[in-house]
């Protein structure tokens, strides 16, 4: 190994290094050193909004595809319901645990 | 340099080690800045191994043959254009390629991520820095391509099967195609390993998973055509296992692509899609394992190394540990909801994935039944293509089928009246084309005959899918037609670009059919003058003629081509004797006609003292479909791809909400 790649070698060893230990060497003395983790309050409001999108999109897929001819008038009524309910009871549950400054509720776009 | 690109690995490997090692430490406990730093050792490693790429690339373009693996691989007469992608076309520069890939994508999707899945983000960096960590360890102790020695006079050249413009692209597209796959897995197993999972890991990964899926289907099409092309038998797949360890993967990709939806709109398959993103990538190591072990013959494994007993242990440890993982996680991955109908969309998707899945288990079978049974019996016994073509049509034809009936098939629920009535207008058409076929003679290949009428009616489905959107469109927004049929397929990319995908299996299913099913071969000795007749072809031998290229000496028969007594020129066939790597390799002759779609296949591979040649003589109809279907394919993935400013918002709004939570 000659001379040039070994002291290259060390450089990118070195920046490398350097690269890495940029947190500790940015916050020597950080307040607070944990990692942003998720509560439970927080896991049940994603999973609630989660759940909210869900019905809300099949909602909106299952008026397009109503209006396409792809399904029956008989299964639309059938699954509607039970969608709305389903959106219905997610927005409920998220209201308790809505957030001070909360955007709005997205609504059903029919014509998406 | 060599001992630059040595010292670039070295440090790489330090750094994917290490984060692996603080990345998981960081994770388990909690801590910020350690976890930071982890990441920055994932970003830092990128910028080595490129160095190292760069080091080697160097070397490549300056016939450097101090490097053991540039004098392996490379001459002095080798064009540049194959000089420098022979980075690709051994072992260790293989290897090198596929760490840069997957340090390059890894950080670029984790910096791309960071935002939307904080709380994965810890356990993904440390399991990209594990991956990493195995494939930097063998560059580095293994199979370094920064070995030296005394540099000879000239290197001994390149595989001349590989000395074909598609070893250009076709490479590089596959590693895109098998790293990818390491993102889904990545985030995957980071969600199960923060116990986090919710549909976020998804959103993160999609276009990841699309874009590999993407590129390891277009390098499948591109390897069939360099197959088709180069190694010259006039077929366009051959079951072959290198082939094949492609082949698996994108299959299990896309039954994920799949059954990913269902969980997206029903929160159901939570278990079974961790299980395929898992599979996908544990196959996509043993295809990496296939193509560079040199454990199983094949036309497409161009060496023989020690480095088998790595990947299989690497696998073994990753199949292992995905699926421990995803055994503890099974009582936050069970789905609450359930399938409420077998006549559903989303019993549609499990049908097409249980036929995908178990099609990608029986071509692995197929590919290791020669070591299971020279374990066993002592002699390796290989599977040929009847089998393989026997499992295509078992599992192919009710997968097209599936393509032509479950997009027509509600979520939920359907009734069997209404999927009826939905299904009457492709069922029809098909039926009517199946008749035409039939009096045009197409019967003389019963599986050929329902082959095509099986691709009308996904075709007719397909374009019935596009009708009634548009015209809903049309009657909800107003506007011109075109505008109506923008504004369905800007709004749903996801579905239209599938079925544009959907189309182009389709149109893959024709040309498939028709190169396998209605071919025609004529081969025999021909002296100068004398002809032979193919199809609706006549050839005449004219007389062969030499000429030196830049490293080979090329040798060929020149044949007269007409057809129906018109005169469609000259083709020349024939064979080329590379000086430097002492090999001679078959060229064929392809005369292509777009408009019938078809081509004219000249095999001349052996010539006589006598001034005879020996030839044989293909007809492949519709085989140039297969090529369009790779170009459609690519068109309908961009779709998909594209990003969708509606889904983006809707999401952006969806986080906010959850981060004005957590801000509270």
């Amino acid at each position: 190994m000659d001379v040039l790649a070994v002291a290259l070698g060390a450089l990118l060893a070195v920046a490398a290094v350097a690269f890495v230990a940029r947190p500790f060497l940015a916050e020597p003395d950080a307040e607070d050193d944990r990692l942003a983790g998720r509560t439970s309050a927080e896991q049940e409001r994603l999973e609630l909004l989660e759940r909210r999108d869900r019905a809300l999109g099949a909602l909106k897929e299952l008026e397009f595809d109503h209006r396409t001819g792809k399904i029956a008038d008989a299964d639309y009524e059938a699954s509607v319901g039970p969608l709305r309910r389903e959106a219905a009871e997610a927005m409920r549950a998220l209201e308790p645990l809505a957030p001070p400054a909360r955007a709005p509720v997205e609504k059903v776009d029919a014509r998406a | 340099m060599p001992g630059l690109g040595s010292a670039a690995l070295v440090v790489a490997f330090g750094l994917v080690a290490y984060a692996a090692v603080a990345g998981g430490y960081a994770a388990h406990r909690g801590r910020r800045r350690l976890l930071e730093s982890a990441t920055n050792a994932l970003f830092a490693s990128f910028a080595s191994v490129l160095l190292a790429a760069l080091v080697l690339l160097a070397a490549l373009a300056r016939h450097d043959f101090s490097f053991a693996y540039v004098a392996s691989h490379t001459s002095r007469e080798l064009p540049l254009g194959y000089t420098l992608a022979s980075f690709w076309s051994g072992q260790e520069g293989s290897l090198l390629l596929w760490l840069l890939v997957l340090t390059g994508i890894g950080s670029a999707a984790v910096a791309l991520n960071r935002r939307l899945i904080r709380t994965v983000i810890p356990w993904t960096v440390p399991i990209l820095g594990a991956i990493a960590s195995f494939f930097a360890l063998l560059l580095v102790f293994v199979a370094s391509p920064f070995a030296t020695q005394v540099a000879p006079a000239d290197g001994a050249g390149m595989n001349p099967s590989l000395q074909n413009p598609y070893m250009l692209a076709h490479p590089p597209l596959l590693y895109l195609g098998y790293v990818g796959l390491t993102i889904p897995f990545a985030f995957a197993m980071g969600a199960l390993a923060s116990g986090r999972a919710d549909e976020r890991w998804i959103i993160a990964t999609r276009r990841w998973t699309l874009a590999s899926w993407t590129f390891l289907g277009f390098a499948i099409l591109l390897g069939a055509k360099w197959a088709y092309e180069e190694v010259g038998w006039g077929g366009w797949y051959a079951w072959d296992p290198v082939e094949n360890a492609a082949l698996m993967p994108w299959l299990v990709a896309t039954a994920y692509l799949h059954s990913v939806m269902v969980q997206e709109k029903k929160n159901m398959l939570r278990v079974w899609n961790a299980v395929l993103v898992a599979g996908a990538f544990c196959l996509s190591l043993f295809g990496t394992f296939l193509t560079r072990s040199g454990v199983i013959n094949s036309i497409h494994s161009f060496t023989q190394s020690s480095i088998g007993a790595w990947f299989l242990g690497f696998i073994a440890v990753v199949a292992a540990a995905s699926t421990a993982l995803i055994i503890y996680r099974l009582p936050l991955l069970r789905s609450r909801t359930r399938l409420e109908s077998l006549v559903s969309r989303e019993a549609a998707f499990l049908y097409n994935n249980l036929f995908l899945v178990a099609f990608a288990l029986t071509v692995l079978w197929g590919v290791i039944y020669p070591l299971v049974s020279e374990a066993v019996r002592g002699v390796a016994v290989t599977v040929g293509a009847p089998y393989y073509d026997f499992f295509a049509v078992a599992f192919g034809l009710p997968l097209v089928l599936l393509m032509g009936i479950g997009p027509l098939v509600a979520w939920r629920r359907a009734s069997l009246r209404a999927v009826g009535r939905s299904l009457l207008w492709p069922a029809g058409a098909a039926l009517i084309v199946g008749i035409l076929l039939l009096l045009a003679g197409a019967g003389s290949s019963p599986a050929g005959l329902v082959g095509y009428t099986f691709a009308a009616f996904v075709l007719a489905a397909i374009a019935l899918e596009f009708v009634r959107g548009t015209r809903a469109r049309h009657a909800l927004g107003g506007g011109s037609w075109p505008a109506a049929f923008t504004s369905l397929v800007g709004r749903n990319r996801r579905r239209y670009g599938g079925y544009v995908v959907h189309a182009a299996i389709v149109l893959l299913l024709v040309g498939a059919v028709g190169i396998g099913g209605f071919g025609t071969t004529q081969e025999g000795k021909l002296t100068q003058g004398q002809s032979v007749e193919v199809g609706d072809y006549t050839l005449t031998y004219l007389g062969s003629e030499q000429r030196r290229a830049a490293n080979s000496q090329e040798l060929r028969a020149r044949l007269a081509v007409s057809r129906g007594g018109e005169d469609l020129g000259t083709v020349l066939a024939g064979k080329n004797r590379y000086f430097a790597e002492q090999q001679t390799s078959n060229e064929v002759a392809i005369r292509s006609d777009w408009l019938r779609a078809e081509d004219l296949f000249v095999i001349a591979d052996q010539f006589n003292p006598d001034g005879s040649v020996f030839v044989k003589v293909i007809v492949n109809p519709l085989v140039n479909l297969i090529w369009l279907a790779g170009l459609l394919f690519v068109a309908g993935a961009l779709i998909t791809l594209w990003p969708d400013a509606r889904e983006q918002r809707r999401l952006a709004r969806r986080f906010d909400e959850e981060g004005a939570l957590a801000r509270a």
